[in-house]
Order: C-alpha cells, then sequence, then structure tokens
C-alpha cells in the first residue's frame, strides 16, 4: 500500500453518541456502592472505551481478512485485535469481581463496598491528635537513661567456678 | 584481589559463624577471631609499603553503569584504621568467649554479626569508590542496628537500636547527596582521584555539608550524640568495638579523608569548628554526672570523638598529626577500658559506682589494664594520649589564628580538664575502696543484698577477659615510648594535608607553653574530682534546657502526626471517593488538552449505515435503563442487551471477529452474574443519599463529554500513518494467515497475547481461591464417585433439591427414588440424555433441555474446533473457539447440574491453565531455538499422500494455548461460582434460606438463565 493513501479519518457521530452515553452511564454506576453495580458500571464504561478505539482507528470497512475484502477497503485491524483481547480480559475480571461480590455478600449479607476499617481509624486519630499506636515508648515523659543502663545486663557467665585460669589473689 | 579476599573471608566466616557456635558454643568466637586478626596482619604485612606510599591498589569493576566499582586502595589513614579494626575486632572477639555465659541466648547471631561488621568497616576504610564506601558506610549501621538490639526482647534495646539507626540513616542519606555531588563534579567516583584533585564547583560546599553531616550523626556529634550513650543498650564487647574503635570512627574516617581537599572551605571549617568544640565540651561535661561506668565511657567517647573531629577536619598537617595519633589512642584505651568494666560486670554483677568498692584489691590485673588505659586517656605521661594532647596543643597555639584560634584553644583545655575528671571518677569509681560503701560478710545461703550502698560479691573472671583489655593498655604505653615510629607511620598521610607546617610527636618538648596548659589541664581536672559532689549537685540544679534526646523524640512523635494528618487526608478509605479522585484528573487533564490542544474535525459521518442508528438506539435506551433498574436481574439483562447492540455495531464496522467475541462474551457474562445474583438480594440497596446522586451525575457525564470530545477529534489528531497498513502483508506472507485481526494476535503482537492470558489466569485463579477458601480447587464431582458414596443410603445427592420442595415434588420424586444399583449404572449408560441427570433433585428437570443438550453440545464442540483451526484465516481464533467451549459447558451445567459438569470436562481447570500457558510461551520458546525470534511464526507444509498439502502455521500451537486458557477460565468460573456455590448452599441450606422472605428471593440458576 502506497503510503499516501491517507485512511478517512472523519469520526462517526453516532458511534460518539453511542461513546457518551456508555462512559457516562458507566462511571455513574462506577461512583456506586453496591459491588455489582460497581461491575455492571465497568462493563458499560469497557464497551464504550473499546468502541472508541474503533472510531479512533477510522472508517468503518470490511472485514480484515486478505482475499475477502480489497486492502484499500478494509478496516483497521490493530484496534480490533487489542479491543479482542479487552473483551476477554473484561470476563475475566467481571468474574473475578462477581466471585469478591458472592464472597462479600457471604461474609456481610451485602455486597456493599465498606469504607477501610483502617483508614477510618487513622483519620480519627489524626483528628484527635492522638499518638498512631500505643507505646510507652512514645510518650513524652523524660526518660532515664541511668535506668535503663542499670537495667541492660548482659547475659554473662559469671565465673565463679571458672573452668580457665582466673586473676585475682587465691 | 586480597582485599577482596579479605572482606569475602569475613563474610563467609560470618555465615559460617551459627554453625561453629552450635558445634563448639562460645570457643567458636576464638576461630572467629581469625577473619579480624588476618585484616590486620594484612595491613602490618603492607607496613613498609604504605609508608613509602605505594601500598596495594586494586579495581574490579562492579556495576560501570553506576561507576560503582570495586575499588582497594590501603594508604596511611587506611592502614591505621585496619590496624585498629582487625586487631580490636580480634581482641574483642576472643573477649567474647569468656564473656557470654555458655548458655546465652543469639551466640551465633551476634559472632556472625560481629564479624560481618568487621568485614564492612575493613571494606569501608579501604574503599576507593565513593559509592563503594557508602554501601559499606550503610552495612555498618545495618550491623550495628543488629548489635544494638542484641537483646531484642527488651525494650529499651528496641529503642536504643531504632534511634541509632534512623540517626545514622538520615545522616548516610545526607552524605550519600554529597557524595553524588562530588563524584558529579568531578566526573569520577574514585575517592584517591578526587582528593588528588578537588572540583570546586559551586555545589562543592554542599556537598562538603552534606558529608559532613553524614560524618556527624555516624561519630554521634551534637546536636544528635544521644544516640551513643543509648546504645550502651548493647552488649559490653559491642560497646568497646562499634561505640569505640570501630563504626564511630567512620566519622572521623570521613573528615579525615576529605579535610586534605576541602577543609578551606568556609562551611567546613565553621562546621568543624562548632561540632567539634561544642561535642568536647558537652560530652565531657554529661560524663561528669554519670554512675554507671559505661555511661562514664559513652560520654567521654562523645566528647573524645568531638575532639578527634576537630583535630582532623582543621585542615593543619599539625593538627591531623595529632588526630591520627589521638585516633589510635583513643580505640586503645577507651576500648581496653570499656574490655575492663566489662570484667568488672561479669565479676560483681553491677557498673553502678555507688555499689562498687574493695574491686582494685580484688582484680589486681583489670586495675592495672584499666589504669593504663586511664592514664593515656586524661594524658598523663608517658602514655599514648599524653603524647597525642601534647600535639594537639602544640599545633591549636601555632596553627590557628585570631580569637578562632583562641576560643578552640580554650574548649580543648577545658574538654581535656573535664576528661580528666571524669577519667579520675571512672577509676575511682570503678577500682577504689569507698567508705560509703561497706562490706558487709554474707553469710554463705543467706540471698545477696542489693541496693545502693551494698557492695556486690566479687568473684574472679577469666583471664580471657583480662588480657585483651591488659594488651591494649600496655600497648598505649609502648606507642608512647616510641614517639618517633608513630610519627614516621602517620606523618604520611598528615602531609597530605595543604595547610601549616609538619609537627612532631614527642614525649618531651622542654619547658614550653603546653607543659603549662598541660599541667592547668591536669590541675583543673584533679580539681573537678575532688569536688565531684559539688559539681553532680550543680549540674542537677542547672538541668532545664530542653535535652536533645527528648527533641528528638518530639519530632518524631511530630512526625507520627504529621504523617497520620496526610493519610487521614489523601487515604479516606472510600472507593467512590478514590475513583472520583482520579476520574476528576482525568477529565481536566483530557478536558484541558482538548479545549487547548485540539481542533474539531473538519468533516464528520452522521452514520456509515442505518443498521448503526438502529443498534445505537437499542444500546442507548438499555444502557440508561440498566441504570434505572433497580432489581439486580433486570439490570442484568439489560446489560446483555447493549452488549449485544455492541456487537452488531463491532459488524458494522467490519470487525467480525469482535462481533463473534462479544456476543460469546456476553453470553457468558450473563449467565455467570444470574449464577452469582442467584444468591444476593433481589434489589439492589437503596442508598439515601440523593445529593451525592446528582453529584455523580455530574461526574460521569463531564467524564461521558470528555471521552466523547477526545473520540471526536483523536481521528483528525493522527499525525503518523497508521501501525497497521502493511499488517495485510505481513500478515499472509510471514504469519501466514489471511485474517489479519488472528494473526495480529498470535504472531504480530503475540507478546500482548501473551500477558493477556497470563492475566486470565490470576483472574480465574481469584475466583477459584475466593470460592474455595481453602484449596485451589475443589473435588471434581463425578457421578462415579456418587454412585461408591451412596451404596447403602438409598437417596443420594438431589442437586439444586432445596427451597420449594412441595407434594408435587414428593410424588415425582418417587419415580426414579432409589434404583437398584445395577439399574443405576444401566441408566448411567447410553439409554440417558445425560450421564448425571439423576443427580437432579427431579422438580429441576427438563426433559426438553437434557435433549437439546444432548444433540447441542456435540455440535458447539465441533463448532469450536472449526473457529480453532479456521481462525487462522477466517474470523475465529483461540478465543472464540476457547468461548465456545465455555458455553457449551454452561449449558451442559445448567441442563444437568455439577454433576453433569464433572462428566463433561473431567479435568481440574488449574491442568487447563497451566498448559495453555505452558503451550503458547513453548510456541515462543520454540521458535527461539529454531534460531528466529520468540514467538516467530514458522510455516510448515506438509505432503500427505491422497489428502494433499497440509499447511500447518506454529501460531496454530500458539493459539491452541489460548484456547486452553480461556477453556480453563470458563470452566474455573462455573466450577466456582456454579458448582461450589450450589455445594455450599446445599450444605449450609442457604436455599432454604432464600425463600424466606426477610431473606433474599433469588432463584435458580435454571430459572435465571434458561426460562
Amino acid at each position: 500500500m502506497s503510503p499516501d493513501v491517507s485512511p478517512d479519518m472523519s469520526p462517526n457521530l453516532v458511534l460518539v453518541v453511542v461513546i457518551a452515553v456508555l462512559v457516562t452511564t458507566g462511571v455513574y454506576l462506577l461512583l456506586e456502592r453496591s459491588l455489582s453495580r460497581v461491575l455492571i458500571g465497568i462493563i458499560l464504561l469497557g464497551n464504550g472505551i473499546n468502541l472508541s478505539f474503533l472510531v479512533a482507528g477510522g472508517a468503518a470497512g470490511g472485514a480484515p481478512i486478505v482475499g475477502t475484502t480489497p486492502e484499500g477497503e478494509m478496516s483497521d485491524p490493530l484496534p480490533q485485535a487489542m479491543v479482542l483481547t479487552a473483551i476477554v480480559i473484561t470476563l475475566g475480571m467481571t468474574a473475578f469481581l462477581l466471585a469478591l461480590a458472592y464472597r462479600s455478600w457471604q461474609l456481610h449479607r451485602h455486597d456493599e463496598v465498606q469504607d477501610d476499617v483502617e483508614d477510618r481509624r487513622i483519620a480519627r486519630i489524626a483528628a484527635r491528635d492522638e499518638p498512631i499506636f500505643e507505646d510507652a515508648d512514645a510518650d513524652m515523659a523524660k526518660l532515664d537513661l541511668e535506668r535503663d543502663a542499670a537495667e541492660a545486663r548482659d547475659e554473662i557467665g559469671l565465673s565463679g567456678a571458672a573452668t580457665t585460669p582466673s586473676e585475682g589473689p587465691r | 584481589m586480597d582485599v577482596l579476599l579479605l572482606i569475602v573471608a569475613h563474610f563467609a566466616m560470618a555465615l559460617a559463624a551459627p554453625v561453629l557456635v552450635s558445634w563448639w558454643g562460645r570457643r567458636a568466637y576464638l576461630v572467629l577471631a581469625a577473619a579480624p586478626a588476618s585484616a590486620m596482619v594484612w595491613a602490618l604485612a603492607h607496613t613498609g609499603a604504605v609508608m613509602r606510599g605505594d601500598g596495594p591498589v586494586e579495581l574490579v569493576e562492579w556495576v560501570p553503569g553506576l561507576q560503582l566499582s570495586l575499588a582497594f586502595r590501603l594508604d596511611t589513614l587506611s592502614w591505621l584504621m585496619v590496624v585498629l579494626v582487625g586487631g580490636i575486632g580480634a581482641l574483642v572477639l576472643v573477649y567474647s568467649s569468656a564473656y557470654f555465659s555458655a548458655t546465652a541466648g543469639g551466640l551465633g547471631r551476634f559472632g556472625a554479626v560481629l564479624v560481618a561488621f568487621a568485614g564492612t568497616m575493613l571494606g569501608l576504610v579501604v574503599a576507593d569508590n565513593l559509592l563503594l564506601l557508602y554501601t559499606f558506610w550503610e552495612l555498618t549501621t545495618v550491623f550495628s542496628y543488629l548489635l544494638i538490639g542484641h537483646y531484642a526482647d527488651r525494650k529499651a534495646s528496641r529503642r536504643a537500636a531504632m534511634q541509632a539507626i534512623i540517626i545514622t540513616t538520615a545522616g548516610g542519606l545526607a552524605m550519600l547527596v554529597g557524595l553524588i555531588l562530588i563524584g558529579a563534579d568531578a566526573g569520577t567516583y574514585r575517592l584517591s582521584e578526587i582528593i588528588a584533585n578537588p572540583p570546586h564547583g559551586p555545589a562543592i560546599p554542599v556537598a562538603a555539608a552534606l558529608i559532613l553531616l553524614g560524618a556527624a550523626t555516624k561519630s554521634a556529634l551534637i546536636p544528635v550524640h544521644f544516640w551513643l550513650p543509648a546504645a550502651m543498650a548493647a552488649p559490653t564487647p559491642v560497646s568497646a568495638y562499634l561505640h569505640a574503635a570501630a563504626m564511630v570512627k567512620a566519622g572521623v574516617y570521613l573528615v579525615a579523608r576529605f579535610a586534605p581537599a576541602y577543609a578551606e572551605l568556609t562551611v567546613w571549617q565553621v562546621m568543624i569548628t562548632v561540632l567539634g568544640c561544642g561535642t568536647l565540651l558537652l560530652g565531657g561535661y554529661r560524663a561528669l554526672r554519670q554512675h554507671d561506668l559505661k555511661l562514664i565511657l559513652a560520654f567521654g567517647t562523645v566528647s573524645q570523638l568531638g575532639l578527634i573531629v576537630l583535630l582532623v577536619g582543621l585542615g593543619t598537617k599539625a593538627a591531623a598529626l595529632a588526630g591520627l595519633a589521638m585516633i589510635g589512642a583513643h580505640a586503645m584505651f577507651k576500648a581496653a577500658l570499656f574490655l575492663a568494666v566489662g570484667v568488672i560486670d561479669t565479676a560483681t554483677g553491677t557498673r553502678d559506682l555507688r555499689r562498687l568498692s574493695g574491686v582494685g584489691r580484688a582484680l589486681p590485673a583489670t586495675a592495672l589494664a584499666a589504669g593504663l588505659a586511664t592514664a593515656s586517656m586524661i594524658g598523663l605521661p608517658p602514655f599514648a594520649g599524653y603524647v597525642a594532647k601534647e600535639a594537639a596543643l602544640e599545633a591549636l597555639q601555632h596553627d590557628v589564628g585570631g580569637w578562632v584560634g583562641w576560643v578552640v584553644l580554650g574548649a580543648v583545655v577545658v574538654g581535656s580538664g573535664f576528661t580528666v575528671a571524669y577519667g579520675l571518677r571512672l577509676y575511682w569509681g570503678a577500682f577504689a575502696t569507698k567508705r560509703s560503701v561497706t562490706h558487709p560478710a554474707t553469710p554463705a545461703g543467706e540471698p545477696e543484698p542489693t541496693g545502693p550502698g551494698v557492695p556486690p560479691a566479687i568473684t574472679r573472671p577469666s583471664w580471657l577477659l583480662v588480657w585483651p583489655s591488659l594488651v591494649l593498655g600496655i600497648l598505649g604505653l609502648a606507642a608512647a615510648l616510641l614517639p618517633g615510629l608513630g610519627e614516621d607511620l602517620l606523618s604520611p598521610y598528615a602531609d597530605t594535608y595543604p595547610v601549616g607546617e609538619p609537627s612532631h610527636l614527642t614525649l618531651w618538648a622542654g619547658f614550653t607553653p603546653t607543659l603549662a596548659l598541660t599541667a592547668v589541664i591536669l590541675g583543673g581536672g584533679a580539681l573537678l574530682f575532688w569536688a565531684r559532689r559539688p559539681v553532680e549537685r550543680f549540674q542537677d540544679t542547672l538541668r532545664t534546657g530542653p535535652e536533645a534526646d527528648l527533641v528528638y523524640r518530639r519530632f518524631m512523635r511530630r512526625l507520627d502526626d504529621f504523617s497520620a494528618d496526610i493519610t487521614a487526608v489523601t487515604q479516606r478509605g472510600s472507593l467512590p471517593v478514590y475513583l472520583a479522585g482520579i476520574l476528576i484528573v482525568f477529565v481536566a487533564l483530557g478536558g484541558t488538552a482538548l479545549v487547548t490542544g485540539t481542533s474539531l474535525p473538519t468533516s464528520v459521518r452522521a452514520w456509515d449505515s442505518p443498521g448503526q442508528l438502529i443498534a445505537a438506539g437499542v444500546i442507548v435506551v438499555a444502557a440508561i435503563l440498566t441504570v434505572r433498574a433497580r432489581r439486580r436481574l433486570k439490570a442484568v439483562v439489560l446489560l446483555g442487551i447493549s452488549g449485544y447492540g455492541i456487537a452488531v455495531l463491532y459488524l458494522l464496522h467490519g470487525a467480525p471477529d469482535l462481533a463473534l467475541t462479544q456476543v460469546l462474551v456476553e453470553t457468558i457474562t450473563v449467565v455467570v452474574f444470574v449464577l452469582v445474583l442467584r444468591r444476593l438480594p433481589a434489589y439492589f440497596s437503596d442508598r439515601p443519599l440523593p445529593a451525592s446522586r446528582w453529584l455523580r451525575l455530574a461526574l460521569a457525564l463531564a467524564v461521558g463529554i470528555t471521552v466523547a470530545g477526545l473520540t471526536l477529534v483523536a481521528p483528525g489528531a493522527r499525525i503518523h500513518l497508521p501501525q497497521s497498513l502493511d499488517f495485510a502483508e505481513e500478515a499472509y506472507s510471514f504469519g501466514g494467515g489471511e485474517n489479519i485481526v488472528n494473526v495480529v494476535l498470535v504472531d504480530i503482537r503475540a507478546w500482548d497475547t501473551m500477558g493477556e492470558i497470563a492475566v486470565l489466569l490470576v483472574a480465574a485463579t481469584g475466583v477459584a481461591s475466593l470460592i474455595f477458601l481453602q484449596r485451589r480447587s475443589g473435588d471434581i464431582h463425578r457421578v462415579s464417585d456418587l454412585d461408591a458414596d451412596s451404596e447403602g443410603e438409598g437417596e443420594g445427592v438431589r442437586v439444586w433439591g432445596g427451597g420449594d420442595d412441595n407434594k408435587m415434588a414428593a410424588l415425582r420424586r418417587r419415580g426414579v427414588a432409589a434404583p437398584a444399583p445395577d439399574e443405576q449404572r444401566a441408566i448411567t449408560g447410553s439409554r440417558a440424555w445425560l450421564r448425571a441427570e439423576r443427580t437432579l433433585a427431579p422438580q429441576r428437570r427438563s426433559v426438553i433441555f437434557e435433549v437439546v443438550t444432548r444433540l447441542l453440545f456435540p455440535t458447539l464442540i465441533v463448532f469450536a474446533v472449526y473457529l480453532l483451526f479456521a481462525g487462522h484465516n477466517a474470523p475465529g481464533g483461540g478465543f472464540a473457539a476457547g468461548l465456545v467451549v465455555g458455553i457449551a459447558l454452561i449449558v451442559r451445567y445448567l441442563a444437568g447440574g455439577r454433576y453433569e459438569l464433572g462428566e463433561a470436562a473431567p479435568v481440574h481447570p488449574g491442568l487447563l491453565l497451566g498448559s495453555g500457558l505452558f503451550l503458547s510461551a513453548g510456541v515462543g520458546l520454540l521458535a527461539l531455538i529454531l534460531g528466529g525470534e520468540a514467538l516467530q511464526s514458522v510455516i510448515i507444509d506438509l505432503k500427505i499422500p491422497l489428502i494433499g498439502t497440509l499447511h500447518v502455521v506454529t501460531s496454530l500451537f500458539f493459539d491452541l494455548g489460548v484456547f486452553l486458557v480461556v477453556v480453563g477460565l470458563v470452566l474455573d468460573v462455573l466450577r466456582s461460582l456454579g458448582a461450589e456455590i450450589d455445594r455450599q448452599g446445599e450444605a449450609t441450606g442457604a436455599d432454604d434460606l432464600a425463600s424466606t422472605p426477610g431473606g433474599n428471593r433469588a432463584g435458580n440458576p435454571a430459572e435465571g438463565a434458561t426460562r
């Protein structure tokens, strides 16, 4: 194919509208808390983005199969290959998120995405300016170097019954 | 290769240490001592060459891209450090072999870390590459952390270790920046080249300050000196080695190393003077009121480090010579004193000078060793400390001019006076017989009285504990008696300093002002010692200002608070908030680019074909209804409708492969959804937040419009020709296929596909592990297992039997209940439509569905095989074929329950996934082995008689791998979300629960998906 043949690059308005609707509905559901709605949102969003790949790839054409369609009339095969993998990956993700939803139902009898408990705890602590963990090390009372030193005893071999020669008057 | 071998030998010894200790107990330390001893012997063997200035040099490339090479060289300064590190290391290990109780815990680890530390310290002082030096520097920090925290079960120990590593690592990082600044400016990281020809770019003062920062943290200078007294939580041998002789000298070493190059920088002079004098005075002052012998020594070490840094950092030849002599003298006397304190600790069980009395009489040899060391420390003639201090006073009088010179000299005199005072206090406290402490005779058998004022019983320590400190004490005397030798050994390095006149080490220089100063120091110090009680009281009343370690802990607390605040602001823990953040950024960036950087397309087409319009209408309506649906099943069905609409759009766009895949995936998605939804409540829960609903809608619209806008301008924004222009020809001639999309997947962009099927494998494994909680996947449910199990039970399993049992069901059940075993086997044979149909609860069976399945299943499999093989030239391929097989399995499962699924696919999905990935990767490897690129296709034409030529492309096997992975995914999903949920439901009675009004009304999968 000669390089001066530039593909028709005018976008298809119907597809753009479909993309807008799919992305809007997808994002709206994505921001929900119910995991199954989030998942439906992801699928809608994914369909919209997949379509946008095709639009970005250029105008419609014949199936990109050598021998069936003349080369000049083919649709762009590269975005199609990309979208194909995206579709199948979405299937895997759907299954995974559904398993998550089921597990959530098993544990909590609902499939809502709760706030992270640990994050909430940190936020509460930060609001109250409390120490992040309770530990005597963190307290501001003066540490007694001398007391610590006195407590620092080595596990030493007291040599009262020394088998080796030892110093001192006998 | 000597140095490298020595360092490796240290590490090998460290690795062997736990084994040796487990064989020989603490005596293994005597063997471990060979490692540092060999380092010292190596250095001593090269003494002559080093003095001549041609010590050994080694260079092995390590990471050339980072200019990090294993470069070593032994010059005078390194020689001094190696002798100290090796010699004292060996002595300390010998000492440790008797010091610890034979039953003490962690002996193996302790020995290993100590030897490893000796090895890194050796590497640090001979490294001739800045980055290598930094590597060893940080390693000493890590080993020091492990040694300070040796008693990991003690809080004080852990706290001291943590404090030390945080402070020294912070300094180390600053130093790294400094080293890189210097290395980048010099264009080389060879230390010797940089010192010989130091760069003087604008960044150098900053670099020098950063390096001094690193040295200050390592050598416990103010204001971070407090980690060193706290590090006395380490065992005493560690204190003697790391915190007196070796590691804290690393900072001194660094200052001495860079001083010849940068001592004249103003920032260097200011920092050295302030840090050195301040540390010298503060350490000595604090040592005056300590009662624990180790703490006196620790604060004394802080003070002495200040003095040494001052001397080696000032930048004159004379001061440097004094500083080098001081490094040697200090290492000897301070290590000896620590070891002697360890002996006292062993003999009496205490280090509190208020309880010790009469130790000198009981332990004369220890008292002698400590006496020699103390004399050296306080600068009595004729000891090494005296020689060094005389040289220092001499140098300071002459070399440093102006009021700064007088201030420095005054600080050194006062600091030395403090040294005399705390030295006497130490010796008196440790060995004197005090009237305030009486010796009650403890009758045998009675518990020993404890507490202040009661001296402990004194036992006799092993000679192994005494002679190391005695050796060091005597060496301190011997070195002083031969001051000329010391001068010969050390002056080659001191002479590299740029400023001042060479000076001398001498015992007697005549009646000079220096002698007068020495007399003042000794007299003043003695006075301070004599007045020790008033001094202690004075210090107690004066202690008002915040102490450095308190400031440090407050700072760390603030840091914790600050990070908690940051975390609270950024980590809200709410998924919608996170997603909204990402989307807002997308709208902001994408929208800005859209508005500012693009122009609207010159021409648009409304549609390509009227069919598009119809499909688009269906999709839009279905999508909007999906959002509005409150019933889960309704939402899923509408989702499916919009998905099929998308497939139509794909087809009309000229993408038959996509259309095929989309239809298959959409079908499976709907089924899988329904499999899970049967367990979930029928309706979505209501969120009582109408306000946030509008917010979400606004954000959704913003994102939708942004994406639409981008889509509108994207085709026109293209500035290059499509990549795929030549795909058609490439696909046919190189890939051997006519279907370009398939060739792209299995050949041109096969790596992408490989990554994708790996993702599928992970997803499938994730699904399985979420459902089969304890194993990768459960058993395969086979009818034959059921027969074996249910022999004696009569009825057997009734899949999907829960929920709506009624009288009709009972009637139906009678017909098939309890057939004789051989009759069962007959049913299992060819007369039944499906092999496992009788495992189904009778009310769940549908004869029509069973008949259809019986016909449909083989048809679907044949279709899948066709797609798999035809895919290279026509729409189809591994993905589509795998999905079709998946649908076939779904049909079997829905018609006959989980036992039917087991009969249809009696393999573990993990096997399919694994072999699929292996096949795909294997094909790639095969091409590599055959001399092509990875994943390159090879076309083989087989001539088969009668049939003709068989055209085989190796990428078919790649596609076969894809096929297997997809089948494995669907099978895994079915077995998890289908069969296992069935089983769990039957086991827990969830089906019964499902039909109660309060619970979730959910149908069974047969209802959901097929009716």
